[in-house]
């Protein structure tokens, strides 16, 4: 079943269940990100001491795969350094541009390889980058 | 509405649609209710391309040999048989890419009004002068006349939607008045299928001497349109979205007013006499139509036309009807569903939308891509009308004249799926 292949029970807990939701402070920056094509939206704020993701919070509205995905991000990320969360952010963005091709590393994106059947729909990889985007972005900010 | 004339025999007709009968996602049947965003299109359009484009193809208006004068022959023909469809003179038809260009057309004339001469003075705009759209618009119809209001200082005011999905007319006489200049509204909804009291914001705009500009993208091709008996100044609509091709639509204009307006783009095609110092432009519809046009797709268009007539726009309103009332009460009686717009059939279209508590409109139409039905999901590009109704996105089935009954109970029990599948059921 593609559905099933699409929406791997991970995806589906993560969305029902959404780790580290909310916006807290502190926090260095924030970003809002929108997919122009849906309306999905997500503000997220990042806090970084000392080159370390100490934490990140965000609230969104949109379909299960962009906030099942930011869920998964906070805990990819939170407690790492900043250049460790942005290589699991690249391994992450290749994978979901892979069209279904690349084998994910589970050790790097741990519940991320869930998404691994989103790449095959190239309409919905944008809604598994949302999060993701922003992140990168308040990160960047927070550098400023 | 009522017709006396026989139903459609959908079966034959579909025949003519090749794609139709093409299977999708592991070998499911296509169920295309995405009619709204874009038809399909059906072998005698695609034949009428391709016989031009073998027998006839050259540049309009331009050149004098033998396929020069064919070429024109069809590309005017088509214009004078999607006029007659339309009810209105050939010389009062602009071909555009599509709609929103053609809405862009007069609103960037109009923007070039202020410095064109004491001509095309009824188009100018300014400060103190105010342009009045409606809140249930596509961004086709919104964004250019915001952008409108930037270039010349007027402002844009709309009306809004009640909870159920029809204009909120209750101040048309404070929204209306004498600063108005333009009242550019929906000839019927792209999300809510609403359709529009055209008389009465017509002769609302009439009294203080407003523009008219009305976006028929989702009339024209569902049922019998007569902008002359409508009395709009201005309408738009897009060739895909009724059988024919992409990259050609259809502005309409009244004829005394296509022969002020200023140019929009300028160039070949457009001109009268051309000098160093200056230049001067070409009878409508010719000034409006800058450079070679596009032609092949004008002549599927006209092909598209001449099928709708053929098939008839009352027996197509009608099914679309038959149509429409089977997805509204299969809807309603899923519980966690919510239509978004009215309820009722009366004054309404072929487009239902809805959402569905606890599944996403992306998640739902992602399931029922599974199941091989094709619907739009997102904001149909009518953002602000979705925030004024208080959702973020919605599902869209819309229905045209090859969507049978079978269909229509496929996407309900695919709803039906859609809540199973996500546990909400």
């Amino acid at each position: 079943m593609q559905l099933q292949q699409m929406y791997q029970e991970i995806i589906l807990d993560h969305y029902k269940n959404p780790h580290g939701r909310g916006l807290r402070a502190p926090f260095d920056a924030e970003s809002f990100q929108v997919n122009p094509t849906c309306g999905d939206e997500v503000t997220l704020r990042v806090h970084v001491v000392d080159g370390v993701v100490e934490d990140v919070s965000y609230e969104g509205q949109g379909c299960s795969i962009s906030q099942a995905s930011t869920s998964v991000l906070t805990d990819l990320v939170v407690g790492k350094p900043v250049d460790e969360a942005f290589a699991k952010m690249d391994a992450f963005v290749e994978l979901m541009q892979g069209r279904g091709q690349i084998e994910p590393d589970e050790d790097v994106l741990e519940d991320g390889i869930a998404f691994a059947g989103v790449a095959k729909y190239p309409a919905r990889v944008k809604c598994a980058l949302l999060g993701w985007m922003a992140f990168k972005d308040a990160v960047s900010r927070s550098a400023a | 509405m009522t017709t006396t004339a026989a139903p459609l025999d959908v079966a034959a007709l579909r025949a003519d649609f090749p794609i139709l009968s093409r299977t999708v996602r592991d070998g499911k049947h296509l169920v295309y209710l995405d009619s709204g965003a874009t038809s399909q299109r059906p072998a005698q359009v695609l034949d009428a391309e391709r016989t031009f484009l073998e027998q006839h193809n050259a540049a309009v208006h331009r050149g004098a040999h033998q396929l020069a004068e064919e070429a024109t022959d069809a590309y005017e023909s088509a214009r004078a048989r999607i006029a007659d469809f339309i009810g209105v003179s050939f010389d009062e038809v602009v071909f555009t890419k599509n709609a929103t260009e053609g809405i862009n057309l007069v609103a960037y004339a109009m923007g070039n009004a202020a410095t064109f001469g004491p001509s095309a003075s009824r188009f100018a705009l300014g400060p103190g002068d105010e342009i009045v759209i409606t809140e249930m618009e596509h961004h086709a119809n919104l964004v250019p006349w915001q952008q409108l209001a930037q270039r010349t200082g007027a402002t844009l005011r709309w009306f809004g939607v009640t909870p159920e999905g029809r204009l909120d007319l209750s101040d048309v006489d404070t929204l209306i008045n004498s600063k108005t200049k333009v009242v550019a509204f929906t000839h019927q909804s792209n999300v809510l299928g609403t359709i529009n009291p055209v008389a009465s914001l017509v002769s609302a705009a009439q009294r203080v001497g407003a523009l008219t500009v009305l976006d028929a993208c989702q009339s024209v091709p569902h049922f019998p349109v007569d902008f002359h008996a409508l009395g709009v100044d201005f309408a738009v609509f897009s060739g895909h979205k009724m059988l024919g091709p992409s990259g050609i639509g259809v502005l309409y204009g009244r004829r005394e007013l296509l022969e002020t307006l200023p140019p929009f783009l300028t160039g070949g095609s457009m001109i009268e006499l051309v000098k160093m110092e200056g230049s001067t432009f070409a009878p409508p519809p010719q000034r409006f139509e800058a450079g070679v046009p596009m032609t092949s797709q004008a002549i599927g268009l006209g092909a598209a036309v001449d099928y709708l007539r053929v098939v008839g726009m009352e027996r197509i309103a009608a099914h679309e009807h038959a149509l429409t009332a089977a997805a509204l009460s299969g809807l309603a009686g899923i519980s966690g569903v919510r239509i978004i717009g009215p309820a009722d059939l009366v004054d309404r279209g072929g487009a239902v939308s809805f959402v569905i508590d606890g599944v996403h409109p992306h998640d739902a139409g992602q399931v029922l891509d599974s199941l091989g039905i094709a619907v739009r999901v997102g904001h149909h590009c009518a953002w602000p009308l979705h925030r004024a109704l208080g959702v973020p996105a919605s599902v869209r089935a819309s229905f045209y004249l090859y969507n049978t009954l079978d269909e229509v109970d496929a996407l309900v029990a695919g709803v039906r799926e859609a809540q199973k599948f996500f546990g909400v059921a």
